[in-house]
């Protein structure tokens, strides 16, 4: 019975002269890991700082689109839309500073820091480990290879959905701002140009709304997808962007 | 040629008095935003400069913009301008008619060819070679081009002629186009409203006349000067906005207490035009003043983007329409849903797992 067992499983006797001398290894599930360094500190300080912003974005966006009811009393005695709109702005700021600054840092950073700019749609190894994926999302496979940064579905998903639409976010955004600074403030020279290519103010309004509702989706599947992928997959996920490191929960070549 | 007349010498000989013509030459610096050390500068200009005629075109249109421009809140301002350009030609404001009519356009073209400032109402209708819309017997979009080729520069008054109007709405069986994708050649200042208000009206003609120029414009060729700011800028309902108070029914508390009407689809936010500052009707009232939002009749394509009484259009296709808020829920509803189910396989799956494989 033992003998089967993969060579990554522990047996009692390698636990020998380690802490867990004594304890049965199998109850355990005793393992050797490998772990390895994949997302650097500015990596996962930026993507907390960001996972903030963006909740305090959709949470005041949504409250701009749809205000809550009116309140009772004289005008002077509340801000209630005026702080939805500050909150919205200041998060706003620290999502665009943020993306800039992880842009920046895709040039010093691990190659793992580079992979949320780009898919390698040139590469047939790319393609194939998505199928897998999808096979594996699908109840067809049981498990995956292993991946040290993004798997190939998530690296698409993460490109279309955040990458992209989060640079949208923050040209459309841009643009309506300098609805408030003027066309001729820094933010109207650099993005005003976006509102006539989306057919006008109240439709860069509409498309900016859309695109909160494209990252909102992303997020559910993404909090789910890690949050299963940890459980279940033969890496952990949730602790590497915590901590940085991501063990291997077996040895083996895919 | 004869030596032209220069607007002084019409005025006097309309019957404008020394006076007046000192007050207009104050009143438009103050409407221009410029300060009074200018007065002289415009008594100066309108003495010595020769008058630049104006040419006024009509075509597929409602003439709320004549109905506007006449009803310029300063009579002076008025009588002014209209014996500045209405010696010429307006087909719905002169005397003349008919081939004496089409006569005098002929001549001015011929006189002051590459001098003259086109000012169009309205717009022209492509389909069936134009036949939706005739002048003196031709189609108006012939007319268009032949008078835009020899103008300075054209001055496209209302949103017809900046950019299509009611008559363009989907599926704009005339084809009913805005003078800037006609002409393409000619400098174009776009003075859009449905109608402009008068006192930009003037405002604009006054200043290219006065100075000789194009007034700065914006990206989309409007005059910064009147285009600048959105109604929700400088609406006096803008406070009740800010503190979170809203009319959210035409007939509820809020609405009589004269909240903002965000709620009720007002599309001051984005809408650019100057009427919360210079109102209506000599500064009268404005349509929110009055209780009713913003429909944006200054923007682009505002005929076709959805419903004046909800703030963003709605979502249409697969044979619904939903707001996008509504189609972002469902989605969000559908995707968890679908997720849970996910998990639950996933659980059922991973329960049978004794950590012994990988
Ligand atoms: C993930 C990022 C973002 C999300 C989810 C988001 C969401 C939203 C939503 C839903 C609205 C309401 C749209 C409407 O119904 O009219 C809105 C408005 C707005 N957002 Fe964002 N936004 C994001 C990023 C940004 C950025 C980077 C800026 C840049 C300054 C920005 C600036 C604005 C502005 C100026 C408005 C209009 C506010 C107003 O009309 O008073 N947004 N946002
Ligand atoms: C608003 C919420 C969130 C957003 C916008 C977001 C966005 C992102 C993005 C863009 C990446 C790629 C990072 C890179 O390549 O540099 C990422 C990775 C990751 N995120 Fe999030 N995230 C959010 C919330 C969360 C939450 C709540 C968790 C944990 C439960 C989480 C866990 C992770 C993990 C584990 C990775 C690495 C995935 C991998 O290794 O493939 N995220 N996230
Ligand atoms: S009434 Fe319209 S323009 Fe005025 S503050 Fe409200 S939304 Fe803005
Ligand atoms: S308030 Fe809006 S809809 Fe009314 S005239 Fe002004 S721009 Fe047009």
């Amino acid at each position: 019975m033992a003998a089967s067992k993969p060579a990554h499983m522990l047996r009692d006797e390698d636990l020998v002269g380690t802490n867990l001398e004594g304890l049965k290894a199998a109850p355990l599930r005793a393992r050797r890991v490998t772990s390895v360094y994949v997302y650097e500190a500015p990596v996962r300080l930026w993507h907390w700082t960001n996972a903030g912003a963006i909740v305090v974005l959709a949470i005041t966006g949504f409250l701009i689109g749809a205000p809550p009811s009116t309140l009772a009393g004289e005008a002077s005695a509340h801000f209630q839309m005026g702080w939805i709109r500050y909150l919205h702005f200041a998060a706003a700021w620290i999502f665009a500073v943020g993306f800039l600054g992880r842009v920046i840092w895709a040039f010093f950073g691990n190659i793992y820091s580079r992979e949320l700019f780009y898919v390698p749609v040139w590469k047939l190894s790319f393609w194939r480990e998505l199928w897998e994926e999808v096979l594996v999302y699908a109840f067809v496979k049981k498990y995956a290879r292993k991946f040290i940064g993004h798997n190939a579905l998530a690296q698409l998903t993460i490109f279309l959905c955040f990458t992209l639409t989060g640079l949208f976010m923050i040209a459309t955004g841009f643009a309506l701002y300098s609805d408030g600074t003027g066309i001729d403030s820094w933010e109207g020279r650099l993005f005003g140009w976006v509102m006539p290519l989306l057919g006008g103010n109240l439709a860069t309004h509409f498309w900016h709304h859309i695109g909160m509702w494209v990252i909102i989706l992303f997020v559910i599947i993404h909090v789910y997808t890690v949050t299963r992928e940890d459980i279940s997959s033969r890496q952990t996920l949730i602790s590497a962007m915590i901590n940085g490191y991501r063990n291997f929960r077996d040895d083996s070549r895919d | 040629m004869a030596a032209l007349e220069t607007f002084y010498e019409v005025m006097r000989r309309q019957g404008i008095t020394r006076r007046s013509f000192v007050k207009y030459c104050s009143l438009t610096a103050a409407a221009l935003g410029l300060g009074p050390e200018f007065i002289p500068q415009i008594a100066h200009a309108m003495e010595t400069k020769p008058r630049t005629p104006v040419l006024w075109l009509h075509g597929l249109e409602c003439t709320c913009c004549s109905e506007s421009f006449i009803r310029s809140a300063h009579p002076l301002v008025k009588d002014v301008v209209l014996s500045m350009i209405s010696l010429d030609y307006d087909d719905t404001l002169m005397a003349s008619a008919g081939h004496q009519a089409e006569a005098i356009l002929d001549e001015v073209m011929e006189k002051y060819r590459g001098n003259y400032i086109l000012a169009v109402e309205g717009n022209p209708p492509l389909n069936e070679d134009g036949m939706y819309c005739i002048i003196g017997g031709r189609p108006f979009v012939d007319q268009l081009k032949r008078v835009a080729k020899d103008a300075k520069a054209i001055i496209s008054w209302g949103s017809c002629a900046s950019y299509g109007c009611v008559q363009a709405a989907a599926p704009n069986p005339t084809a009913a186009t805005p003078v800037h994708k006609v002409v393409l050649d000619k400098p174009i200042i776009k003075v859009p409203g449905c109608p402009p208000i008068a006192e930009v009206m003037t405002g604009v003609i006054t200043y290219m006349l006065t100075f000789d120029r194009i007034p700065e414009l914006d990206r989309q060729g409007r005059p910064k000067m009147f285009y600048s700011q959105r109604i929700h800028d400088k609406c006096y309902r803008r406070p009740h906005f800010d503190a979170g108070q809203y009319v959210e029914a035409f007939d509820d508390e809020g609405a009589r207490k004269g909240y903002c009407l965000y709620k009720v689809g007002c599309k001051g936010p984005t809408t650019y035009n100057a009427c919360s500052t210079t109102r209506w009707n000599d500064g009268v009232s404005f349509p929110i003043q009055s209780g009713h939002g913003c429909i944006g009749c200054s923007e682009d394509g505002f005929w076709d983007k959805g419903s004046w009484y909800a703030r963003l259009k709605d979502v249409s296709g697969f044979g619904i329409e939903a707001s996008a808020d509504r189609i972002g829920m469902t989605a969000a509803g559908v995707v968890g849903a679908g997720l849970a189910v996910h998990a639950a396989i996933s659980a059922l799956k991973r329960a049978r797992y004794k950590g012994d494989d990988v």
